[in-house]
């Protein structure tokens, strides 16, 4: 079963580190997708740009609307994620809770939906 | 006619439980292995009049449901998505006693699960493991039914989707699981013997399903703080004829007509809290029912061995520190002849945010500020609790203490 693990925190306690505690996370974090991937467990990942580089699009009546910013702003903000293969919540709980980032801010934890088999005739909406 | 009915009821409370947590593990769904329960109680008294009943009822049950659940696999559309299960109908299942046991704890664990809301792990638990109807179950937590009906069908689905196991955890993971499981527990007794809105204050029904619970969980699972949950369950559960006088008004600890409370289970309680305290390490249950076997063994307020209260609360505040255990632990070095000691301490965490609201934070200051004869401040007090309670009994109890507040200027 594949879990999405969605890294959260508060951008500014990350602006506030020293250069020093900021690199140990890094490094932490690259060990940490090591292990996983020794084990197995990481399929995929991402960390991310801070949010000032965020673009929301979205399309309302046909109509391409594109705003600065993320789509809610909210007190902690998107900072990655990992695509993770886990046997089950409990494994991928568990998983998570070792995300260095998951002792500042928090981690979502989602199943993955997997879309159904391509229809031959295609879809027309 | 009736006969037959009841043989019927007691056949399902009997069997119902365990064969559906057995159903769950073999069909791997929540909703498929209660259709399939309902389909083998109705083969069972189809067939059982002239067949005679089974050596064994649960196997047969279990066994006939697991069928039936098969049989529905392959009828679904959705089969595809179940293919792993579609195991040969007529593969000889294996059922053993020890196998059903374990089913009753992965139920319980799943219900439990940390991943669900609290109201749904309540809800859950209520409805699979103590087999309420939903109709109960939404009435004795004062709900719709149709409200608490769509909560347990998002948290099956939760369940199903998520991937929740259905599992006992392994014995390295049990000390951090556990508390969930009695936290449940623990929650569903108190919202049976102290509604947190409402008319009355006791409602038998939930705290019933609480100690059955416990008594279950203490059984599958003999840990030192299943004991010490059920001790404390017990020991508060003995005075609950003496918490409301027969006007309906609530009665603190301290004015309780102690020949009120149920000697029987005190006895009870104190026996779980002797095998609690003879597994280490000892836990916040366990801490807490040491603490309610005081009280009980208290002749009255003034007896009370105050001095080990406060040793008690001591530890437990080392241990698991939160304001209201801090106001519990204030009360008692009050009670323990030094109200003005208890006043400072109660000052020291009144800025917390939980206590500000809780309004009996507000009522323990008041009958400190009364004892200590500072009238005004107590009037202040009194009517800041009354502003925060909801509860009918509380509210006129400190109506009742301001009346008397008053007649003393």
């Amino acid at each position: 079963m594949k879990y999405v693990a969605l890294v959260y925190y508060q951008e500014q306690i990350i602006n506030a580190m020293s250069d020093q505690a900021w690199h140990d996370l890094n490094q932490e974090c690259i060990a940490g997708v090591e292990r996983l991937t020794t084990n197995g467990n990481y399929l995929a990942g991402q960390a991310l740009q801070p949010i000032e580089t965020a673009t929301t699009v979205r399309v309302r009546d046909g109509e391409t609307l594109i705003s600065d910013g993320p789509f809610a702003e909210t007190k902690e903000q998107l900072a990655g994620f990992y695509l993770l293969e886990a046997h089950d919540l409990n494994e991928a709980l568990q998983l998570a809770s070792r995300i260095p980032p998951a002792r500042l801010g928090s981690i979502e934890v989602r199943p993955v939906r997997e879309l159904p088999p391509k229809t031959d005739t295609g879809a027309s909406l | 006619m009736s006969a037959e009915t009841l043989c019927i009821d007691s056949l399902y409370r009997d069997h119902s439980r365990r064969v559906q947590a057995t159903l769950i593990r073999l069909l791997g769904d929540f909703e498929l292995a209660e259709e399939a329960m309902q389909d083998a109680f109705v083969a069972a008294v189809q067939q059982w009049p002239t067949s005679g009943e089974p050596d064994n009822p649960t196997a047969w049950l279990i066994r006939t449901g697991y069928h039936c659940g098969i049989d529905q696999i392959r009828q679904r559309s959705t089969a595809r998505r179940r293919a792993h299960l579609l195991l040969p109908a007529d593969e000889a299942l294996e059922i053993d006693d020890a196998a059903i046991e374990d089913d009753a704890l992965r139920l319980l664990f799943t219900c439990c699960h940390p991943s669900l809301s609290m109201e749904a792990r309540i809800a859950l638990t209520l409805r699979e493991m103590c087999g309420l109807a939903t109709e109960q179950v939404a009435s004795a937590l004062l709900m719709k039914p149709t409200t608490l009906a769509q909560r347990i069908v998002r948290a099956k689905r939760k369940i199903r989707d998520a991937r929740i196991p259905y599992a006992v955890p392994a014995q390295e993971e049990l000390p951090e699981r556990l508390p969930d499981v009695l936290q449940v527990v623990y929650l569903v007794f108190n919202e049976g013997y102290s509604r947190s809105s409402g008319a009355s204050v006791v409602d038998i029904s939930l705290t019933r399903e609480a100690l059955r619970l416990g008594e279950e969980l203490a059984r599958l699972l003999p840990r030192g703080e299943v004991f010490g949950l059920m001790a404390l369950m017990r020991l508060s559960d003995a005075r609950r004829d003496a918490r409301q006088d027969s006007t309906g008004e609530l009665v603190t600890l301290d004015a309780q007509d102690r020949r009120l409370w149920h000697q029987e289970d005190i006895s009870t309680g104190i026996t779980w809290l002797e095998q609690a305290l003879a597994l280490s390490p000892t836990g916040y249950y366990t801490l807490q029912a040491s603490i309610a076997a005081v009280h009980a063994q208290a002749n009255n307020a003034e007896q009370t061995d105050w001095g080990r209260i406060v040793r008690l609360y001591d530890a437990l505040c080392r241990r698991f520190p939160s304001p209201i255990l801090a106001l519990n632990r204030a009360v008692a070095i009050a009670m323990n002849g030094a109200p003005a000691t208890g006043l400072q301490l109660l000052d020291d965490i009144s800025h917390h945010p939980q206590l500000s609201r809780y309004h009996l934070f507000h009522a323990a200051k008041a009958d400190l500020l009364r004892r200590l004869g500072k009238r005004e401040a107590a009037r202040g007090a009194y009517q800041q609790a009354l502003l925060l309670t909801t509860l009918g009994p509380e509210k006129r109890f400190l109506l009742r203490r301001l009346t008397e507040l008053e007649q003393l200027t």
